[in-house]
C-alpha cells in the first residue's frame, strides 16, 4: 500500500474535518426509589417529553437515582459536575435532596433546575432555579377561597417532612394576613397504619376547615380519617395531591374536597385565553398518550416546563459560548434570568436575577372534586 | 518423639523462620501510605477522589464496628446515629453559631460520648438478640429525634457548614479533604490495631467468648463493653464531623437504620476478624454500589428498583459463599510474620505475697447451692491449704464443677461462706475473687480461638498490668506489654507448650488447650489454683509431665484444688481427697484412705450404701 | 382527654396492635424454628395487600411471576442436587416426581391467577387467590436463600434477612409502583358500640387475630407437625435424629409466616393505604414486640404488640410530630427489663 498516496487526502481530511457535534449534557437526579419515589418516578416519566435536540445540538441526558437521600443527591451532583461535565443539572424532586444539591451547583457554577420548591439561605440560590411553584404561591388561592367561604379557623394535617413543614409555615403566614388562624397542627407519615388519633385531635377542636398537606395517594388516608370522625367542615388539599391517585384511593370520601393545583393538570377546563392552556393541553395529550388516560400529574409537568425553558434559553446561550464550557453555563444562567415572561404549562414563569422562583401569584387554581373528577372553581 | 524430661524444658520457639514475611508486610503498608499521599497530586478524575473520600468516611465508622461487633461480639445497628450526633454537633456550632470546626469536633466527641455513656449501661447488659434489637430501637429513636428538632433544621437539615481549616490552610476542595479524611482514617486504623495488640485489646476480644471466662481473668466485662461502645461511638462521631465539613451540609438521612445496616454489612464483607477488614469492606461496598449504578441501567434500561434488588442479592450471596470476608482472603496471600521476641530484657511483673505453708488459703463452709428444688451442692465443707493439693472426686453429676463455680464466684451461694485468705468472698463477683489470688480453669475450655496461645495466656495476667485503652492506642504501653508477654512465655514453657507460642489457640489439640488454660491461670500469680479436669485429653506421658508441674507448684507453696477423673493421676498427686456424691460430701482423707473406703467404691459403682 | 377520645384511641391502638401482634407471632415462629430473625416479614403484608389491589384493577399482579420464577429457581437447585447424586436407577422417575412436587402447584396457581385476573371475581375469591400466591413464597424464600446456610450464626442470618428485605422491597416497587392502594372492605358493615364506631373490617381483624392464636395453640399442642416444629426449635440436631427434617420444619414455618403476613395485608388493605414500602415499619414493630415477648412466647408477643399499638395511638394524639421517637424510645426500658428477666445463657 502506498502511504504517500493517502497522505495528502488524509491531511486535507483532517484540516477540513467538520466541527464535531457538540452536545448539551444534562444531569438529572431524581428519587426513583425511597420515600419520595412517588414524585421522582412521574418526573422520570416526564423526561420522555423532552426533545432530542435543541437548536441543532443533541441532548445527552444522564439520569441517576438519588433514592430520596440528600447524600446520594450530592454525590450525583458532584459526579455530574466533575465526571460528566454537565451543562445543566436537573433535580431533585425531593426537596431536601435538591437543597443539598444546590450547594454543589453553586460551587461548580452550574445551573440547577430544581423540581421542588427549595428554600435556600438568602442569596444562596444564585445558580438554582425552581421549576415548581413555591408553597407560598400555592397557598394564596387556598386562603382566598377560604376567605370567600367565611372560614375563620383551620386545622392542619401534614406530612412530617419538609413538604408538610413548609406548607404549615407558608400557609400560616398567608392565612394570618387574611385573618384566618391555624388552631391545630398534626403530623403523620405516609406509611402510617392509621391517622385516627391525629384526625381525632383536629376534629375535636372543630375548625371551619382542615388543610391536608400530603402527596398523591398518601393524601387519601388523612382525608378519610377526618371524614370518618364525622367532620362536616371543608377539607382542602395541596397541589401535590392533585392527581388521580387521590380519588382512586379516597373514593367517595374525597368528594367535595378543594384542591389547589397548577394549571397543567386541568388545562382542558381552562378558558382558551389562559396563557398556560395550550401548553397544558399539549402536555396532557403527549403524556397520556404514553402513560395512559388520567395519568397526568404535577411532577411530569415540571419536566415538560423545563423543556420549554431550555428551548428558549439554550439558543441564547449558544450564541455566546459552546456547550461544555464554563462560559456556556454562565450564559445559560443569564439566558434564564433574562428570558422574561414565559408561559409554561404550570403557570407563568418570570425569572429575574433577583428572583429564581419565577411563578406569579396567580398561578394556583382551586379545583373541586366532583363525581371523581376535577372541576375548576370559578 | 522427645523423651519425657525434655517436654517441659523446650526452648522458646525460634523467632521468624520467615524473615521475608515481616518485610513484605511493612513494604506493602508503606506502599499503601505512599499511594494515599500521592493520589490527590496525580491527575486522577475528581470522581475517584470523591469516592475515596466517602470510603475513608465509612471506614472510620466501620473500624468502630469491627471493634464493637467483630472483637467484642456486640452487634450494633445504631452506629449511624452516632455519626449523626457528630455531624449535627459541628453543624450547629459552625453553621448556626459560626464557631471553629475544631470546636465542633470536640463538641461532637463530647455529645457522642455522653450519649454512649447513657445508652451503653442500659443496652449492654442485654445479651443475645436483645442487643441488636435495642440498637435498632435507639438508633431509630435518635434518628427521629434529630429529624424533628427545630434548631437542627428539622427535615431539611443544616446548610452552609464551612470547611475545616488549620490556620491559613483551608480544606475546601475534594483533594485537600482527601488528606484530612485519610489522615483520620489511618489514625483510627492504627489506633485500633494497637489497641487490639495490648492488654486492653485482649480483654476486649475475650468479651466475645462470653463473660464467664473474662470475669474469671479479672476483666470487668460491663465496664469494658461500655468502653468499647463509647470508643466505637467516638470513631463514628469523628466520621460525622468529617462528613459534615465535606458535604457542607447536614441532613438526617444518612443517620438512619439503612446506613446502620450498611456499616455492619461493610464489616461483614470486609471481614470482621481484622481492623483492615473495615477499610476493605468500606471500599468493596462503595465500589459495588457505584458499579450497580452504572451497569444496571446499561443492562436493564431503567434505574431504580433494580439496583436495590441487585444490592440485596449481592448481600445474600456474599454471606452465603464468602462469609469470612475479603480481607481474610487477601491476608492469606502474604504470610504472617511471627511475633518478634523482644521481651527477653523486660522487667518482671509484681508478685503478690504468698501465704506461708500450711495456712488455709481457701475455705468453704456449709456450701449450698439449690436450683429450684434440686440441691446441687449440699452443705459441703472444703479447705485448701498453701502447699497442699486437694483432690475433688465423685461420679458424674456429683456437683464438683458446681462447687468450683461457687468457690470462684461464677455462681451465687444459696447458703454458706467462702473465705479467701481468711476474708469473706461469697457474694463477690468472680473478677474480685480473681484479683485476690484465686485462679481457675474450666471444664469446657474457654479461650479465644483466633488469638495466639501466647496472647491467650497473657490474658491471665490482665490484673497485673495497668495500661489502659488510651495508652495502648498511642502505643505507650510497650514496656508493660513486654513484661506481660515474658510472664506468659515463662508459664507456657513451664507447662510444656513452649513450642506452640504463636499458633492460634483454636488449632491446638484439646488436651494442650487445657494445659494452656493452666498456664493462663498461673499468669495471674495466684495463691490458690482451681483446676477442672486438666488432664482430660492428655496422653500418658503428658499426664506425667502435668503431674510433675503440679507437684512443683505445690512445693513452691501454691494451694491446688483439683477435679480429675483419671484416678492414677489423682492418687499420685493429691495430698488429700474429698469425695462428693449427689452434692454431698461423702468423705475426706488421704488417697490411701479413700481407695480403701467401701462407701466410695459403692458410690462409684452405684450400689446402695 | 375524655372517655370517648380515650376509647377511640384505644380501639385504634388495639386494631393496629393486633396486626403488629400477628407479625410478631410470625417472627417468633420463624425464629424459634430456624433461628432466623426474619426482618422482611412486613414485606409479605405489602405483597398481600397490593396483590389483591391489582386483582381489583383487573391486572395480573407481578407476584404471580415472582412465584413462577422462584419455583423454577428452587426446582433447578433441587434438580442440580439430584443430578449430582450418585447414579441410581429410576432417575428419570425421580426428576418427574421432583418436577411434579415443585412446579405443579405454582404453575396451577399462576394459571388460575392469570385466568381470574380480568374476570372480576368477588373480593373474597380474589383474597383467597392472593393467599394462594403469597404463601408459597415463604418456603421458596427459605429454600433459595436460607437452606444452605441454616447452620450459620444468628448475626449472619440477620444480615442475610436484611438482604432479602432489600430484594423484596425493590421487587415491590417494581411490581406495584410508588403510589398506594386501598382495597374495598370484605365486610361492609358498621356497628356502634357505645360511642365507638366499629367497622366490619376492624371486627374482622380481631376475629382473625383470636382465631389464629387459638389455632396456633392447637397446632403446636395437638398436631404432630406442630410438635415436630417445636422439637426442631428446641434442639435441631435432636429433632433430626428423630427423623424430623429440619429443612421441612423451616419451610413449614416460613409458609405459616408468609400466610400470616399475607392475611394481615388483606386485613389492613381496606383500613390503611398500603404502599410498596409500608411493610417494613409494620414488620419492624411486630419484630420489636416479638423481642419484647422474649422471642419465645406467643401470648407475651401479642400483649406487647397490643400495648405498642396503644402507645403509638396515644403518642400520636399527644405529640404527633414526635410519635416515632416516642415509640422507639419507650421500647428500650421494655427490652432492658426483658433482658434482665430472661435467664442469660452464653452462646457458644
Amino acid at each position: 500500500m502506498n502511504f504517500r498516496k493517502l497522505l495528502v487526502p488524509a491531511i486535507v481530511a483532517l484540516l477540513f474535518q467538520p466541527a464535531a457535534q457538540a452536545e448539551i449534557t444534562i444531569g438529572v437526579s431524581l428519587p426513583l426509589t425511597g420515600p419520595a419515589s412517588g414524585l421522582g418516578i412521574p418526573c422520570n416519566n416526564g423526561l420522555a417529553l423532552w426533545p432530542k435536540s435543541i437548536a441543532g445540538e443533541p441532548l445527552r441526558v444522564i439520569v441517576l437515582d438519588d433514592a430520596s437521600d440528600p447524600t446520594i443527591g450530592v454525590k450525583n451532583a458532584r459526579r455530574f459536575v466533575s465526571e460528566d461535565k454537565v451543562d445543566l443539572i436537573v433535580g431533585s424532586a425531593a426537596t431536601p435532596v435538591a437543597l443539598a444539591m444546590s450547594d454543589v451547583a453553586a460551587q461548580a457554577k452550574t445551573v440547577q433546575l430544581a423540581a421542588s420548591p427549595i428554600v435556600t439561605a438568602p442569596g444562596k440560590d444564585e445558580w438554582s432555579f425552581r421549576l415548581a411553584q413555591s408553597n407560598a404561591v400555592m397557598a394564596i388561592p387556598i386562603v382566598a377561597h377560604m376567605k370567600k367561604l367565611g372560614v375563620k379557623t383551620v386545622g392542619f394535617l401534614g406530612y412530617s417532612d419538609t413538604y408538610g413543614e413548609s406548607w404549615l409555615n407558608d400557609f400560616t403566614k398567608e392565612a394570618k394576613a387574611a385573618g384566618i388562624s391555624v388552631i391545630g397542627a398534626e403530623r403523620f407519615a405516609r406509611t402510617d397504619t392509621s391517622v385516627t388519633a391525629q384526625a381525632l385531635k383536629l376534629t375535636s377542636a372543630n375548625p371551619d376547615a382542615i388543610l391536608i398537606a400530603a402527596s398523591g395517594s398518601g393524601a387519601a388516608m388523612p382525608h378519610k380519617a377526618v371524614v370518618d370522625r364525622g367532620y362536616r367542615g371543608k377539607i382542602y388539599q395541596t397541589h401535590s395531591a392533585a392527581s388521580r391517585d387521590l380519588m382512586r384511593v379516597g373514593g367517595k370520601d374525597v368528594e367535595g374536597a378543594y384542591v389547589v393545583s397548577g394549571p397543567a393538570t386541568v388545562a382542558d377546563q381552562l378558558p382558551d385565553a389562559h396563557p398556560s392552556k395550550k401548553f397544558g393541553v399539549d402536555y396532557i395529550a403527549r403524556y397520556e398518550k404514553i402513560h395512559g388516560a388520567g395519568s397526568r400529574n404535577q411532577f411530569a409537568a415540571h419536566m415538560y416546563d423545563a423543556a420549554i425553558l431550555l428551548e428558549k434559553a439554550v439558543p441564547a446561550a449558544l450564541r455566546k459560548a459552546k456547550p461544555g464550557t464554563p462560559e456556556f453555563r454562565a450564559a445559560l444562567k443569564e439566558a434564564l434570568e433574562s428570558g422574561g415572561v414565559t408561559p409554561v404549562s404550570q403557570g407563568i414563569i418570570n425569572y429575574t436575577p433577583q428572583d429564581h422562583w419565577g411563578f406569579t401569584k396567580e398561578t394556583g387554581l382551586i379545583m373541586k372534586v366532583v363525581n371523581g373528577d376535577w372541576k375548576v372553581e370559578q | 518423639m522427645k523423651p519425657t524430661s525434655d517436654t517441659l524444658r523446650a526452648l522458646p520457639a525460634q523467632s521468624a523462620r520467615r524473615p521475608g514475611a515481616s518485610m513484605a508486610r511493612t513494604a506493602i503498608f508503606a506502599l499503601f501510605v505512599a499511594a494515599l499521599v500521592a493520589l490527590p497530586l496525580l491527575p486522577v478524575p475528581e470522581f475517584w477522589i470523591t469516592q475515596l473520600n466517602y470510603i475513608g468516611l465509612y471506614a472510620i465508622v466501620v473500624v468502630g464496628v469491627v471493634l464493637l461487633t467483630g472483637m467484642a461480639g456486640l452487634t450494633s445497628f445504631g452506629q449511624a446515629a452516632f455519626v449523626g450526633l457528630g455531624a449535627y454537633a459541628t453543624g450547629v456550632l459552625t453553621a448556626t453559631y459560626g464557631l471553629s470546626p475544631w470546636l465542633g469536633l470536640l463538641a461532637g466527641l463530647a455529645v457522642s460520648a455522653c450519649a454512649a455513656l447513657l445508652i451503653g449501661p442500659l443496652t449492654l447488659r442485654m445479651s443475645g438478640h436483645y442487643l441488636p434489637v435495642a440498637t435498632i430501637a435507639w438508633g431509630l429513636a435518635l434518628f427521629y429525634i434529630m429529624s424533628s428538632i427545630e434548631f437542627l433544621g428539622k427535615y431539611d437539615g443544616l446548610m452552609g457548614v464551612p470547611p475545616v481549616s488549620i490556620g491559613a490552610l483551608v480544606f475546601d476542595t475534594g483533594r485537600s479533604q482527601f488528606y484530612l479524611i485519610w489522615a483520620f482514617a489511618l489514625a483510627a486504623t492504627l489506633a485500633a490495631l494497637w489497641l487490639l495488640d495490648s492488654r486492653t485489646g485482649r480483654a476486649i476480644r475475650a468479651l466475645r467468648e462470653g463473660s464467664v471466662m473474662a470475669e474469671a481473668m479479672g476483666v470487668h466485662t460491663l465496664r469494658y463493653k461500655i468502653g468499647v461502645f463509647v470508643l466505637a461511638a467516638l470513631f463514628a462521631a469523628v466520621s460525622g464531623w468529617l462528613y459534615a465539613h465535606f458535604q457542607r451540609s447536614v441532613n438526617p438521612s444518612p443517620f438512619g437504620l439503612n446506613m446502620g445496616i450498611q456499616y455492619l454489612f461493610m464489616a461483614v464483607l470486609g471481614g470482621m476478624g481484622s481492623v483492615w477488614g473495615a477499610l476493605t469492606g468500606a471500599a468493596a461496598v462503595k465500589l459495588i454500589e457505584d458499579q450497580l449504578q452504572v451497569w444496571i441501567p446499561a443492562l436493564l434500561g431503567r434505574t431504580g428498583s433494580f439496583e436495590v434488588i441487585a444490592f440485596g442479592i449481592i448481600l445474600v450471596l456474599v454471606l452465603k459463599y464468602a462469609r469470612q470476608g475479603i480481607w481474610s482472603f487477601l491476608d492469606g496471600l502474604v504470610p504472617r510474620p511471627r511475633r518478634k521476641r523482644d521481651w527477653a530484657e523486660a522487667a518482671p511483673l509484681p508478685v503478690r505475697p504468698k501465704p506461708r505453708r500450711g495456712a488455709v488459703v481457701l475455705e468453704g463452709t456449709g456450701l449450698r447451692r439449690q436450683f429450684g428444688g434440686l440441691v446441687a451442692v449440699n452443705d459441703v465443707d472444703l479447705a485448701v491449704r498453701a502447699g497442699d493439693i486437694v483432690g475433688l472426686i465423685g461420679p458424674n453429676g456429683a456437683g464438683k464443677s458446681t462447687t468450683f463455680h461457687l468457690l470462684s464466684g461464677v455462681l451465687a451461694l444459696t447458703a454458706g461462706e467462702i473465705r479467701l485468705h481468711g476474708q469473706r468472698v461469697d457474694g463477690l463477683p468472680s473478677r474480685v475473687i480473681a484479683s485476690r489470688g484465686l485462679a481457675r480453669t474450666f471444664q469446657h475450655v474457654k479461650m479465644i480461638p483466633d488469638m495466639s496461645v501466647l496472647e491467650n495466656v497473657a490474658l491471665g495476667a490482665h490484673l497485673r498490668g495497668g495500661a489502659g485503652a488510651l495508652r495502648s492506642m498511642l502505643r505507650l504501653d510497650r514496656a508493660q506489654e513486654r513484661s506481660l508477654l515474658k510472664e506468659a512465655e515463662a508459664q507456657l514453657m513451664r507447662v510444656g507448650l513452649g513450642e506452640h507460642l504463636h499458633e492460634p489457640a483454636g488449632n491446638l489439640a484439646m488436651g494442650l488447650q487445657r494445659l494452656m488454660e493452666i498456664a493462663r491461670a498461673l499468669c495471674s500469680d495466684p495463691a490458690v489454683l482451681l483446676l477442672d479436669e486438666p488432664a482430660a485429653g492428655l496422653r500418658h506421658f503428658e499426664k506425667q509431665a502435668l503431674a510433675k508441674v503440679l507437684r512443683q507448684l505445690r512445693d513452691e507453696g501454691m494451694g491446688i484444688l483439683l477435679v480429675e477423673h483419671d484416678m492414677d493421676l489423682m492418687m499420685s498427686v493429691a495430698d488429700r481427697i474429698v469425695v462428693m456424691e449427689f452434692g454431698t460430701r461423702l468423705m475426706e482423707g488421704t488417697p490411701a484412705e479413700v481407695r480403701a473406703s467401701p462407701a466410695v467404691r459403692a458410690a462409684y459403682l452405684g450400689t446402695e450404701h | 382527654m375524655d372517655l370517648t377520645i380515650a376509647g377511640v384511641l384505644t380501639l385504634d391502638g388495639l386494631t393496629n396492635g393486633a396486626i403488629y401482634a400477628l407479625l410478631g407471632i410470625a417472627t417468633v415462629l420463624i425464629f424459634t424454628v430456624t433461628r432466623i430473625l426474619f426482618i422482611p416479614q412486613g414485606e409479605f403484608v405489602a405483597f398481600g395487600a397490593l396483590t389483591l389491589a391489582l386483582f381489583q384493577t383487573g391486572q395480573v399482579p407481578g407476584t404471580v411471576w415472582l412465584l413462577l420464577v422462584a419455583a423454577a429457581a428452587a426446582f433447578l437447585l433441587d434438580l442440580y442436587a439430584l443430578l449430582r447424586a450418585p447414579r441410581a436407577a429410576g432417575r428419570a422417575a425421580a426428576i418427574c416426581r421432583l418436577a411434579a412436587s415443585q412446579l405443579a402447584v405454582p404453575i396451577l396457581i399462576a394459571a388460575l391467577a392469570i385466568w381470574a385476573a380480568p374476570r372480576g371475581l368477588p373480593i373474597l375469591a380474589q383474597g383467597l387467590l392472593t393467599l394462594l400466591i403469597i404463601t408459597p413464597l415463604g418456603p421458596l424464600t427459605y429454600r433459595l436463600v436460607y437452606q444452605s446456610i441454616a447452620e450459620a450464626s444468628v448475626l449472619v442470618l440477620l444480615i442475610v434477612s436484611v438482604g432479602v428485605h432489600f430484594v423484596l422491597l425493590g421487587l415491590a416497587l417494581f411490581f406495584f409502583g410508588a403510589e398506594g392502594f386501598r382495597n374495598p372492605p370484605f365486610v361492609d358493615a358498621r356497628y356502634a358500640l357505645g360511642p365507638l364506631n366499629l367497622s366490619g373490617q376492624v371486627i374482622g381483624i380481631f376475629v382473625v387475630f383470636i382465631l389464629l392464636m387459638v389455632m396456633l395453640r392447637l397446632f403446636f399442642g395437638r398436631t404432630l407437625y406442630g410438635k415436630a416444629l417445636r422439637a426442631t426449635a428446641v434442639n435441631r440436631l435432636g429433632a433430626r435424629l428423630l427423623a424430623i427434617s429440619a429443612d421441612s420444619a423451616g419451610k413449614l414455618a416460613f409458609a405459616m409466616a408468609a400466610f400470616i403476613g399475607a392475611l394481615s395485608g388483606l386485613l389492613i388493605g381496606s383500613t390503611t393505604t398500603v404502599f410498596y414500602d409500608s411493610g417494613f415499619l409494620i414488620g419492624l414493630k411486630g419484630f420489636i414486640a416479638a423481642v419484647g415477648g422474649g422471642l419465645a412466647s406467643y401470648p407475651a408477643t401479642a400483649v406487647g404488640a397490643l400495648l405498642l399499638g396503644v402507645a403509638e395511638s396515644f403518642g400520636s394524639f399527644w405529640a404527633s410530630s414526635l410519635k416515632e421517637a416516642i415509640v422507639f424510645t419507650l421500647i428500650l426500658p421494655v427490652l432492658l427489663w426483658r433482658s434482665l428477666y430472661t435467664p442469660h445463657h452464653e452462646e457458644h
